[in-house]
């Protein structure tokens, strides 16, 4: 169970940045999703702006049944956790959105240089699903009604996701 | 189909203004997951729009909706008239969220604003709040 609904759980969640930020950004998202896709190289970009004041983290909200690749995408990245490398098998399914066989997901655990064999077979197992689940469960609780949705510091923000709004928004509060 | 098909288990009643418009769809997507979530309250999904029944039936195809969508086509708006929620100036039903309790009897209601996407966390809470009252019922028995 994530002890915030809204917030970045360090302990629990696939964070990026510091723990120590004083911006917390929650993204709940799909691999499959295309606005998901196009919100990702703005997170990046936000990322690299705000640095150490910013605390990210991704959850996962996969709409399984109009985006049948989402929840093997995302057991992907969360065997890739299992690795110890979360965050690159996330930008890689991003980045090939349109490539989301489970022979995809091989190679790209390849291109990371990560043990694709196992990660193959936790995928396949559904390894992660009960986590993938909770995080559902969690976004749903939380007011997610769609993908992405973003929470600022606790608050779902509605508001264009382009660059400029984005980063007005984080640095407003 | 009547609702007392349905007697003895919870009712979520999701009224949409349209098929293919693209909020519902998304609305109607969310619900389609949480198939399992209803199951839990023993609850029973229904979608109902305006839409006639071939309608219903391309776009629940094509979104790989696996619970039913009732047409209010004939005559139209009736049910969506019955429980208040027919918008008459543009024809359609609004964006109504209902649940209906084993006995019939509406327990929870929230009309969205036409555009947004109400989310499901009002009928989780709907549901979750009628099943601790069935709890509570019970236990004085």
């Amino acid at each position: 169970m994530t002890k915030s609904l809204t917030l970045p759980d360090a302990e629990r969640d696939h964070v990026s940045g510091s723990a120590n930020g004083s911006i917390k950004l929650l993204e709940y998202g799909d691999y499959e999703c295309p606005f998901c896709a196009d919100a990702q190289p703005v997170v990046k970009e936000i990322q690299r702006r705000l640095g150490d004041d910013l605390l990210f983290a991704f959850r996962h909200f996969p709409l399984a049944n109009i985006h049948p690749h989402s929840e093997h995408a995302a057991e992907a990245a969360e065997a890739a956790g299992a690795q110890a490398n979360f965050w690159g098998m996330h930008h890689l399914l991003f980045e090939n959105q349109s490539a989301l066989e489970d022979k995809d997901l091989a190679a790209y655990a390849g291109e990371l240089g990560l043990d694709a064999t196992r990660l193959i077979r936790e995928v396949a197992s559904t390894a992660y699903a009960r986590r993938i689940r909770e995080d559902f469960r969690d976004g749903v609780r939380a007011g997610v009604n769609g993908t992405p949705t973003l929470f600022i510091n606790g608050e779902r923000y509605d508001g264009a996701r382009d660059l400029k709004h984005l980063l007005n928004a984080l640095t407003a509060m | 189909m009547s609702l007392n098909e349905f007697r003895g288990r919870p009712v979520v009643l999701a009224f949409y203004p349209a098929d293919w418009s693209p909020v519902c769809g998304d609305q109607m997507a969310l619900y389609n997951e949480m198939l399992d979530e209803f199951q839990e309250f023993q609850a029973e999904l229904l979608g109902i729009s305006v839409d006639g029944a071939w309608c219903h039936s391309a776009f629940a195809k094509q979104n790989k909706l696996h619970f039913p969508l009732l047409a209010d086509f004939e005559p139209k708006g009736a049910v969506a008239r019955t429980y208040g929620v027919y918008d008459e100036k543009d024809g359609v039903c609004e964006r109504a969220l209902f649940v209906i309790n084993t006995a019939g009897i509406i327990h929870w209601r929230y009309v969205s604003p036409i555009g947004v996407n109400p989310g499901a966390n009002g009928i989780l809470s709907a549901l979750e709040d009628l099943k601790a009252k069935s709890e509570t019922i019970g236990a004085a028995k």
